[in-house]
């Protein structure tokens, strides 16, 4: 769900005085899972396809498989580990580009304004006018399942998001006197906005990729559960929830509820880091930094 | 002053107007992008005679200009006819319409589970402070972070599989049967609205109660209640309407993960097996409603916002 809350930053930087504990477990979860990750070949205990009709449906906690086996018999943590490569770097990757465009496109609406930055700020209402998802499965339509198209899509989706961030800060930040002295000084206008502009634009920018990320791991896990995402042998936590549908109909529900469970937990840690960052700089923008 | 509202009116009403017409520009012009030949892919697996590829590409107005096809799609478009589905045969509109009470009743039912609640655990929290508003702020954070499929297969386990409390998948027949059978997906699909509503809504009743008018009312006598009624839930009501506007939207686009998830004959589902076959104009039709819905609820939502608050201006003048 795309939503911008202006409230949620004033309150959070209300609330938050000191590094909270919530925050260092949230950072520390996220760890864990990266490096699970990335490190999948060597802490899986199986391979993440090996199939065995005799293990089938194993609870958690059985020994060997301590997180149980799915209807085919594959192990569910290892799935979770390998899982977890591409539930993590396809929501970076939309992060990344919808980061690219959102400063570009903002940095350049605040500098140039006039009807340049009309024309930009109408076109950020017609991208917000389709939902993340419904773009998503736009474009799976349009070029067949995979997550290439969706994450460019997503990433577009998501630009509105970041860019009307940095078109504010950048418009607040621009209106100072040290800009202003900078071009009196004869420094050209790119340099500025580069040198000087961009660095004080990515505190925000940081913390709204943050809940970004958030949002398209959701997305793209959502249409790998709708089975318009991943293809098979790919796997993420998405396509994981996907097959275990009829396991949950049998009363197993374990193979699809457990990374279900990782998903939220990842998702509320990107959260609460978000809003930690975000509520920080609030602070630190309240004081006159 | 009635004449400045009224200008301010026209250019809500103008620019929703814009959005929407370039959003549909984008909508039509997605099949302009499908790699290859459009009518070729959209075909899928199936053998085509040459009469049918050339009706097919007539109907898409493959065969002539951009402008022309999509001047023709939208004019049609405009006459309730979203032309006719590659997969079933029939026209687009006739099949989102005879959905329409599955998914319309969901998004409802779903609405008005995440207002209620969130509204309630918003106020309550924001009065009480202290402990409660810790704990509802725990569950808001978990509950916004939790995507409805998960949502979803956590009730079908737990409610339907593992209790038998409710069915697991259908509609169901008759008006109470249907609102039984709803009552799982529509809380699925209410949890993260619940959750973005609770904390907008603690937001705006917090700030509300720290205001001065509301200490000034206190000192003057009035009862918690009616200090709460008048001053602190009647100016909250602005932020939490526009993100109720943003909401429809979203549960729209959200049936589609519910609806799938239980097994529900709807809008979503229709959506999901068309995109999953290709079947454009059903994409394109249903992707053309909910854009409509989005700017329709938000540009209302606008409107409505100087008659709700007061302290909102038009045009640099309050009302």
């Amino acid at each position: 769900m795309t939503l911008t809350i202006p409230a949620l930053r004033a309150r959070s930087a209300r609330r938050r005085r000191r590094r909270p504990l919530i925050v260092s477990l949230a950072v520390a979860f996220l760890v864990l899972i990266a490096v699970t990750g990335l490190l999948a070949p060597v802490l899986a205990p199986h391979s993440p396809d090996a199939t065995s009709l005799l293990n089938s449906l194993l609870p958690p906690g059985t020994e060997g498989y301590w997180l149980g086996t799915d209807s085919t018999g594959r192990d569910v943590l290892s799935r979770i580990m390998y899982g977890a490569r591409l539930s993590l770097l396809a929501p970076l990757g939309v992060v990344l580009l919808s980061g690219v465009l959102g400063i570009t496109i903002g940095l350049l609406a605040a500098r140039a304004g006039g009807w340049a930055d009309a024309v930009i700020s109408r076109g950020m209402d017609i991208v917000f006018a389709f939902p993340s998802l419904l773009l998503a499965m736009l474009v799976v339509a349009v070029f067949g399942p995979g997550l290439t198209a969706p994450i460019c899509a997503l990433a577009v989706s998501y630009t509105p998001f970041v860019g009307r961030v940095v078109r504010s800060v950048a418009l607040q930040e621009g209106a100072r006197p040290y800009m202003e002295s900078y071009r009196v000084m004869g420094f050209g206008e790119l340099w500025v906005t580069l040198r000087h502009l961009l660095p004080n634009v990515m505190p925000v920018l940081i913390a709204q990729s943050a809940l970004a990320f958030g949002y398209a791991l959701v997305d793209l896990a959502s249409l790998s559960y709708l089975g318009l995402g991943v293809r098979p042998p790919d796997a993420d936590w998405g396509s994981m929830i996907s097959q275990a549908r009829s396991a949950i109909l049998q009363g197993e529900p374990w193979s699809g509820l457990l990374p279900g469970l990782v998903v939220l937990l990842t998702v509320v840690s990107v959260n609460v880091l978000g809003e930690h960052l975000g509520g920080s700089i609030g602070r630190k923008q309240s004081e006159g930094v | 002053m009635a004449r400045m509202l009224a200008a301010w009116i026209g250019k809500r009403a103008l620019g929703a107007l814009l959005t929407v017409l370039a959003a549909s520009i984008l909508i039509y012009g997605s099949l302009r992008l499908v790699p290859g030949d459009p009518v070729l892919a959209v075909a899928g697996g199936r053998r085509l005679t040459p009469e049918q590829v050339e009706a097919l590409r007539h109907s898409y107005g493959l065969d002539r200009g951009f402008a022309q096809g999509y001047l023709a799609w939208i004019g049609d478009a405009l006459r309730l006819d979203l032309g006719t589905s590659l997969n079933y045969q029939t026209g687009v509109t006739s099949l989102i319409t005879g959905r329409l009470g599955v998914s319309g009743l969901l998004i409802l039912y779903s609405a008005t589970l995440a207002i209620v609640f969130g509204s309630a655990v918003a106020l309550v929290s924001a009065v009480k402070g202290g402990l409660v508003n810790r704990i509802a702020t725990i569950a808001v954070a978990v509950t916004t972070a939790t995507p409805s499929f998960v949502s979803a297969i956590g009730l079908l386990a737990l409610f339907s599989v593992g209790l038998g409390w409710f069915p697991a998948t259908g509609a169901g027949t008759g008006p109470a049967d249907r609102l039984w059978h709803l009552t799982l997906p529509a809380t699925a699909m209410a949890i993260v609205a619940f959750g973005v509503l609770a904390r907008v809504g603690n937001a705006a009743f917090a700030e509300e109660l720290g205001r001065e008018h509301v200490e000034a009312a206190r000192s003057r006598g009035a009862s918690g209640a009616a200090v709460i009624r008048r001053h602190v839930v009647r100016n909250a009501l602005a932020p939490m309407l526009t993100i109720v506007g943003l909401l429809f939207a979203s549960l729209f686009v959200g049936t589609a993960v519910v609806e799938t998830a239980f097994g529900l004959d709807g809008v979503g589902s229709l959506l999901v097996s068309s995109v999953s076959r290709r079947d454009f104009p059903v994409v394109q039709g249903i992707a053309l409603i909910a854009v409509l819905l989005f700017v329709v609820v938000n540009t209302l939502v606008d409107l409505a916002m100087p008659f709700i608050d007061p302290r909102v201006t038009v045009g640099g003048l309050s009302r």
